[in-house]
């Protein structure tokens, strides 16, 4: 009897060990693709009324009256947004330190004795930001359509934009271990730790710098059954497409099948619509790394600089942060038209305020 | 009955150790060593005796090359978390001894980046190679047949062309698997994705069939014997030459519940088959990959394998972007 039991109580010892890293049923499901596929999306309810908690939208600030004289001509030093009136100017300032660096207040980025001074690394950067995000929703419908972004959609009220595990949401190109350039052992390859950046598997853990800043080939898969000496990629590619897919799963919180048939992962044909939106996101995160983030590297403080010394750039989870879409696209721009397009440009006229 | 009913082994005989069948060769006493003893824990799951052992040159040089591929892999996985136990540890199942990259091909790359990963293999490789033939000249020491050793030999078919013969048809160590827990498996899904899908394989259709049969099989004889012992059936050789009530009832079980039974012998012909054709094809399959085939999942589509389902999007939605410019 004794021993029966004994053996009864181990058996359920070593049953909640190993059941112990598991999510509780009931889970949902959602079915995107034909039946069979296995194209659905399994969501856990409780993780996503966290994350609901996560992507509440703050309530938009009052209208400001858009007449009056305009901002450029009443401040100092006022480089994209001086077409506002200055009631506009003024509630767009309060938005952004809401959104950006409500803690810090107006001087995470003023001289508070001369707001118009540019003394303040933050407020160039803050400048250029601003113009990226008019650049994203002007120029990159086809990723981020008419809900767009705002300075919220990264910040969240965090100067330093974390995702949904409160891990830093940006990305420095990783250092090359010294052994790896080196040492007689211990070489790496830029892999095989369980690095966050790609879901904790062995993986090249920077596979944004390839793919994210530079325009390395993506794919992996040749075109034809048999080979036609036309494909370079090795399986050594395929696990940095890994990477770099893993990060994707991850910051929208779906599986491969949210745009993959996982049976032909290239075939667009069984893809789903949202692998056409991801592709353009891949090319709008490239240009927003190599047009806007990587050059800011000059004006950051060391203590902003990646370990090789470089800027902070964007990936999926810096705006995604576990969501499919960001804020789960509910829209801020209508509520604040100044960042829909540069002013004064074509697209700010043709939006007709 | 509940003493038949028990996964372990309940009576363990105790009995003076024995050192096996004489085979009346000069070096009967030289290939027995270390004093045999007991141990109850072993008597649970198999038999209680320990020992003697030999190990012999084939023995020791195989030990050897061992040891030194362990020390090259396990040195290196060290050494890439700068000697800290507790990471080593922590990351003992991420960490790897990599290939070398796609730009060496053949050659052999700096040790630091990849060269001990061939070296490490080649040791592995000798050390593996001479334990099948010290395991086939054991065989052959005491009288049996060499079916152990050819199984054997159907793992290491498969461990060669993934490490060995693959690489060098496709004319780059880079495309062999890494030494690693979680690297080689993540290199497993890789290789699939790489070359469109291993699940359209045939080769690994057919490995994947052998192996899951392997374990219906397993399950299916260990239940019969296990069920028959206590009518004698665990005395299987017995009952092959000796057909007793055991053999009877069991075969009639199988009768019954599917029509057909095999035989107190054949089933290990089954089982044997199964296990060494697991691999067989395996190897086959992975031979193909990359070298004849170049994506699996269109090879599948090209010869009807596989279905083609209905569009669940507009066709204009999902165009390929890279082809609109």
């Amino acid at each position: 009897m004794m021993s029966q039991n004994k053996t009864a109580t181990t058996l359920g010892l070593l049953a909640t060990l190993l059941l112990a890293g598991c999510e509780r049923p009931p889970v949902e499901m959602v079915q995107t693709g034909f039946r069979g596929t296995g194209m659905a999306q399994v969501y856990n309810p409780r993780t996503l009324s966290t994350m609901a908690e996560l992507n509440r939208v703050p309530e938009p600030l009052a209208p400001a009256e858009s007449s009056g004289p305009r901002a450029k001509d009443i401040y100092q030093n006022v480089q994209v947004l001086g077409d506002l009136s200055v009631q506009e100017f003024t509630r767009h300032m309060l938005a952004i330190t809401q959104w950006v660096a409500p803690k810090d207040g107006c001087t995470y980025c003023h001289n508070p004795a001369n707001l118009a001074d540019d003394s303040k690394y933050t407020k160039v950067v803050a400048r250029r930001m601003i113009q990226m995000t008019q650049h994203i929703n002007s120029e990159w419908e086809t990723h981020v359509a008419d809900t767009g972004v705002t300075c919220y959609t990264c910040h969240r009220g965090n100067p330093q934009p974390q995702d949904q595990n409160g891990k830093q949401a940006y990305w420095y190109s990783a250092a090359t271990p010294k052994r790896d350039t080196a040492g007689m052992l211990g070489w790496r390859n830029g892999q095989n730790e369980a690095a966050y950046s790609v879901a904790m598997a062995s993986l090249p853990k920077d596979p944004f710098a390839p793919f994210l800043l530079r325009d390395e080939n993506i794919r992996v898969q040749s075109g034809a059954a048999l080979p036609q000496g036309d494909n370079a990629q090795t399986t050594k590619s395929a696990e940095w497409t890994y990477g770099l897919m893993n990060h994707m799963s991850k910051s929208l919180g779906v599986s491969c099948t949210y745009c993959h048939n996982s049976r032909a992962f290239a075939s667009w044909e069984e893809s789903s619509p949202q692998r056409v939106k991801a592709w353009h996101g891949i090319r709008m995160v490239r240009d927003l790394n190599n047009q806007f983030l990587e050059p800011l590297g000059p004006v950051y403080d060391a203590d902003d600089l990646g370990p090789t010394g470089d800027a902070p750039k964007a990936f999926c989870a810096t705006c995604h942060k576990g969501a499919y879409k960001p804020l789960y696209g509910q829209s801020q721009l209508k509520d604040y038209p100044e960042l829909k397009a540069p002013l004064g440009s074509a697209k700010t006229a043709a939006a007709g305020d | 009955m509940a003493e038949y009913q028990n996964l372990f082994t309940q009576v363990q005989a105790s009995a003076p150790t024995y050192p096996g069948v004489p085979l009346a060769r000069d070096r009967d006493t030289a290939e027995r060593i270390g004093r045999p003893f007991h141990n109850k824990l072993a008597g649970w799951i198999g038999n209680a005796q320990i020992g003697p052992i030999y190990l012999g040159f084939l023995g020791v040089a195989a030990a050897f090359c061992f040891v030194v591929a362990f020390t090259i892999v396990g040195f290196n996985m060290l050494v890439s978390v700068d000697y800290n136990p507790i990471q080593f540890i922590r990351q003992l199942f991420w960490l790897a001894l990599e290939p070398p990259n796609p730009e060496y091909g053949l050659r052999l790359a700096p040790m630091n980046e990849g060269g001990w990963w061939n070296i490490a293999g080649l040791f592995l490789t000798l050390s593996i190679l001479l334990w099948w033939v010290r395991m086939y000249r054991r065989a052959v020491a005491l009288g049996m047949g060499t079916h152990v050793p050819w199984a054997f030999a159907a793992a290491i078919w498969l461990y060669l062309v993934l490490g060995l013969i693959r690489p060098v048809l496709m004319g780059s160590w880079s495309e062999a698997p890494p030494f690693g827990i979680f690297p080689h498996l993540d290199w497993t899904a890789a290789f699939s994705i790489r070359y469109g899908n291993l699940f359209y394989n045939p080769f690994h259709m057919l490995s994947i069939a052998f192996l899951y049969g392997s374990a219906l099989l397993f399950a299916m004889h260990g239940a019969t014997i296990l069920a028959v012992s206590r009518f004698g059936g665990e005395r299987e050789i017995e009952q092959i030459v000796d057909r007793g009530t055991a053999s009877e009832r069991a075969a009639l079980f199988w009768r019954w519940t599917m029509g057909f039974n095999a035989t107190m012998e054949s089933v290990h012909r089954w089982a044997w088959w199964f296990a060494v054709l697991t691999c067989v094809t395996g190897g086959i399959g992975i031979l193909l990959t990359g070298t004849v085939v170049d994506n699996w999942y269109l090879w599948a589509v090209k010869h009807g394998v596989a279905p083609a389902y209905p569009d669940v999007w507009d066709p204009a939605l999902v165009a390929d972007p890279a082809l609109a410019n």
